[in-house]
């Protein structure tokens, strides 16, 4: 056989291995910057006592999750029911970012599909959502006892997701 | 009575002129009547991706994300800001995905450099090919080849003569 032709077969053969590894790979999901870095200061009132503040800082000890939704946030259903569960599970404190919603539509989404968030503050203009990268509600942070973002997931978490990734992360910082 | 009545006015009056004029510093001066800065806010925009509709600037996009962008890039002008540091601003945030124009950096050499392999690669292929084709197109001659091909044109000529 001639030589030759085996160069555009090898070249063909390396495209088709790039095209099946692009079709692995999901375009909506942005590795964040903010993995590895402090997690970025706020400070903002609770969705359910506006008079109370919550940071960041308020945190540090302790591992736990941010949790960005909102009641106009059709995906944020999907993922609700498995927060619910978790939260039940008492494993790790979960904090609500109430992404540009409205407070009323907000506490009443809450009243409808349960309340898994430790505490839900209300960033209503989403300036919060920008400093932590937020593009896509919901997405879920995992910050370490540092106040260090260790891990992001966008999009509604699935349970594997929560079983394979979250959950052995969690329990490996709180061990550390 | 009265006094703590008129005092009380005088509060309120009090209060409601601080909020204005509260009200009053608070609002910013719109970029959009200064030419310059307009300019300068639209040509950010047009750098920076929406990462909610990927293929749109957020120059282009109506996505909320958008949107709330470009209010972030005109704050940052009208606080004085520089264009490299907001665009720093955005990739602290949003990774050099925003960017239109990725930068120039050991990971993105490929990305740079890489039709100009290609283009090398081609030209290398195009010159082989030329070069066996011509080699093909003519055989070698030998020398009773060229005698006979000296004898025919002495011929021509002489019949011309």
């Amino acid at each position: 056989m001639n030589r030759k032709l085996l160069i555009p077969l090898a070249v063909f053969v390396v495209v088709l291995g790039f095209l099946f590894v692009g079709l692995t790979l999901n375009p909506r999901e942005v590795p964040s910057p903010l993995v590895g870095k402090p997690a970025p200061a706020f400070r903002l009132a609770r969705l359910d006592q506006p008079d109370q503040l919550l940071a960041p800082a308020d945190l540090a000890g302790k591992v736990w999750l941010l949790n960005v939704w909102a009641s106009w946030c059709v995906s944020c259903r999907v993922e609700h029911p498995l927060l619910v569960e978790l939260s039940k599970a008492k494993v790790v404190p979960i904090v609500g970012l109430n992404y540009k919603d409205r407070r009323d539509l907000g506490l009443q989404w809450l009243a409808q599909h349960g309340d898994p968030y430790d505490v839900s503050v209300v960033d209503a203009d989403g300036r919060v959502g920008i400093d932590w990268g937020v593009y896509g509600v919901p997405e879920t942070f995992v910050v370490d006892k540092q106040g260090v973002i260790r891990y992001k997931h966008i999009g509604p978490v699935d349970a594997a997701a929560v079983k394979d990734k979250i959950l052995p992360l969690v329990r490996q910082l709180q061990a550390s | 009575m009265k006094r703590v009545a008129g005092l009380a006015r005088a509060a309120c009056i009090a209060v409601l002129v601080g909020y204005a004029s509260s009200l009053l510093a608070a609002e910013a001066v719109p970029t959009e009547q200064d030419p310059a800065t307009n300019a300068r806010a639209v040509a950010l925009s047009q750098q920076l991706r929406c990462l909610v509709c990927q293929n749109q600037t957020i120059a282009d996009s109506s996505a909320e994300l958008a949107v709330d962008l470009r209010r972030q890039v005109r704050e940052q002008i009208a606080a004085g800001r520089t264009d490299s540091e907001i665009l720093a601003y955005m990739t602290d945030r949003y990774s050099d995905f925003v960017l239109y124009r990725p930068p120039l950096k050991p990971q993105t050499i490929l990305l740079w450099a890489g039709p100009l392999l290609l283009l090398a690669i081609a030209a290398v292929v195009v010159i082989r090919i030329v070069r066996d084709r011509r080699a093909a197109e003519l055989p070698a001659l030998s020398d009773e080849d060229i005698a006979r091909a000296k004898r025919l044109l002495d011929d021509v000529h002489g019949d011309r003569a």
